[in-house]
């Protein structure tokens, strides 16, 4: 069965459509990547998921719940947390700080806790006392997904988590994933780097222009057929 | 000697001016809201425990602890079901509400206790001073002060120690990002205002302790707050009592020189401190 399913999501930002009716399904332990270029509505579909942009009822539905039209902090109890895009850290908390906002109001038991938050990222641990925006970009970047596994989510929402880093310090990032995904979390991950999704995701939406244009497993898509639903054929 | 005795007297004022503006400060600090009905429900709470007083025969200090909650009750309920509705990119909605709600509590407040002025029971506390050195100070305004610094210490305490204060400095960073963590915007702006109003009815119980009150001197408490507040740098609490103390030493010295001289020394101490900081003593850093 199917851990969070979209049905025909649309998106608006006042009279501009993001999103034509795209339908995505995450499985249970499964890794999926959303590639596409600049403004294809990767971002868009994550704000959707996590609830910064409303949806209408139905529309998003996360084991076997509808969470279509709820609000952000609904939908991350439920067991939704997001990673966003440009980290987007607290520069007023500490990078400890920014960790335990992640547990905010709630008792959550599983594997992450600060401690397996920082055997993760062990220079967390120097650099807990620090503003997490004193950080450099990677570590900074350590510090959102730490938050968002703080939460011990089913759901990890990855929003360009590579972005603006040094190819080295992606790998270093990416490295965490499977320690995540062995903690019992799904991912979504939407990517540019279209070598790092194809290496980490069990299945790939490609969209553009706020549909998705083409889906399957990495081994199963040739190069020419993801240019084409990455650029439109033709291109 | 004289001026000594002229600057401790405007110290401990400067608690009094803290109090009723360490609320404002709270609340812009963390949501951006500058709550133009700030004096009002200053004065509010001082018929609040006016009423507690007459009618339960309550000491005044134990009318204030329990107008406390009620008072908490009413920030929360404010901010959750009005001015919530009025935060967003346009800072003109807000004060227009809250101007408007200046006048309504202006206008119920004369309504229900008339225009004569009032003042809570007072008792030899009221009256005591003791000597420290070669200076005489008035034990209430000495409270007045220890309770500025207490409330001020307390709020640090609670910005910094707690798991609340954590969720009100990442809402008051980016509220939108706070929701992704799981924390509800509106309830955490209503339970800002509440506390608010906890030092609301602090402030209230000491004005009414040592001046007389009437419904129409809100708009004018909110200016010694407002101009505490700008002094001390916009959210910065311990600015908000420096800037308290740097308002009522300026008017104590303006009084010494002429009396007609108190209140304008505060205006001109604040236009001064404007002209050379304009963005306070301890702006925050990411304003």
């Amino acid at each position: 069965m199917a851990l969070l399913d979209t049905y025909g999501l649309t998106a608006t930002y006042g009279d501009f459509q993001a999103l034509f009716g795209v339908d995505i399904t995450l499985g249970e332990a499964e890794t999926i990547a959303i590639i596409g270029a600049n403004g294809a509505g990767k971002t868009t579909l994550m704000r959707s998921i996590s609830g910064v942009l409303r949806n209408a009822p139905g529309m998003v539905q996360f084991n076997g719940r509808d969470i279509g039209a709820l609000a952000a902090d609904e939908i991350m109890a439920q067991g939704v947390a997001m990673v966003p895009e440009g980290r987007k850290l607290f520069p007023s908390l500490s990078v400890e700080e920014n960790l335990l906002i992640g547990t905010y109001g709630r008792r959550v038991s599983g594997h992450w806790s600060l401690g397996s938050v920082y055997d993760l990222f062990p220079i967390l641990k120097d650099r807990r006392h620090s503003p997490g925006t004193a950080l450099s970009g990677g570590q900074q970047q350590m510090v959102a997904i730490g938050r968002a596994l703080m939460s011990n989510p089913r759901v990890l929402l990855c929003d360009e988590i590579s972005l603006g880093l040094a190819p080295v310090v992606i790998k270093d990032i990416y490295k965490a994933v499977p320690a995540i995904k062995a903690a019992g979390a799904s991912l979504i991950v939407v990517e540019q780097d279209i070598g790092q999704a194809m290496a980490v995701a069990d299945r790939v939406y490609c969209m553009m222009e706020g549909r998705v244009t083409l889906t399957g497993a990495p081994d199963a898509l040739s190069r020419d057929a993801i240019h084409d639903a990455y650029f439109g054929a033709g291109q | 000697m004289i001026w000594v005795d002229t600057v401790a007297q405007g110290i401990l004022l400067g608690g009094l001016y803290a109090l009723f503006a360490a609320g404002l400060s709270l609340v812009f600090g963390i949501m951006r809201l500058v709550n133009l009905a700030h004096g009002d429900l200053i004065v509010v709470g001082a018929y609040l425990i006016l009423l507690l007083v007459t009618l339960l025969g309550l000491p005044p200090f134990l009318a204030a602890l329990v107008a406390m909650p009620l008072m908490f009750a009413l920030g929360w309920g404010l901010q959750k079901f009005l001015l919530n509705r009025t935060l967003g990119d346009d800072i003109l909605p807000p004060l227009l509400v809250t101007f408007g709600l200046s006048i309504v509590f202006q206008n119920a407040l004369l309504e229900g206790f008339s225009a004569d002025s009032q003042r809570l029971p007072t008792d030899a506390l009221t009256t005591a001073s003791v000597a420290i050195g070669p200076l005489n100070l008035g034990v209430m305004p000495l409270l007045t002060f220890a309770s500025a610094v207490a409330v001020i210490v307390g709020l640090n305490q609670l910005f910094y120690r707690t798991s609340l204060g954590r969720a009100f400095r990442a809402t008051s960073d980016d509220p939108v990002t706070a929701s992704l963590m799981g924390i509800k915007p509106a309830s955490i702006f209503a339970t800002a205002t509440g506390i608010a109003l906890i030092i609301v009815t602090i402030a209230a119980l000491y004005l009414g302790l040592r001046a007389n009150f009437d419904p129409n001197i809100g708009p004018a408490r909110l200016i010694y707050a407002f101009e505490a507040v700008i002094i001390g740098g916009l959210g910065s609490l311990w600015g908000t009592l420096l800037g308290g103390i740097i308002i009522g030493v300026a008017q104590t010295v303006g009084a010494a020189i002429n009396p007609e001289w108190q209140i304008l020394a505060g205006h001109l101490a604040f236009l001064a401190v404007l002209l050379v900081r304009p963005r306070g003593l301890f702006p925050r850093a990411n304003d």
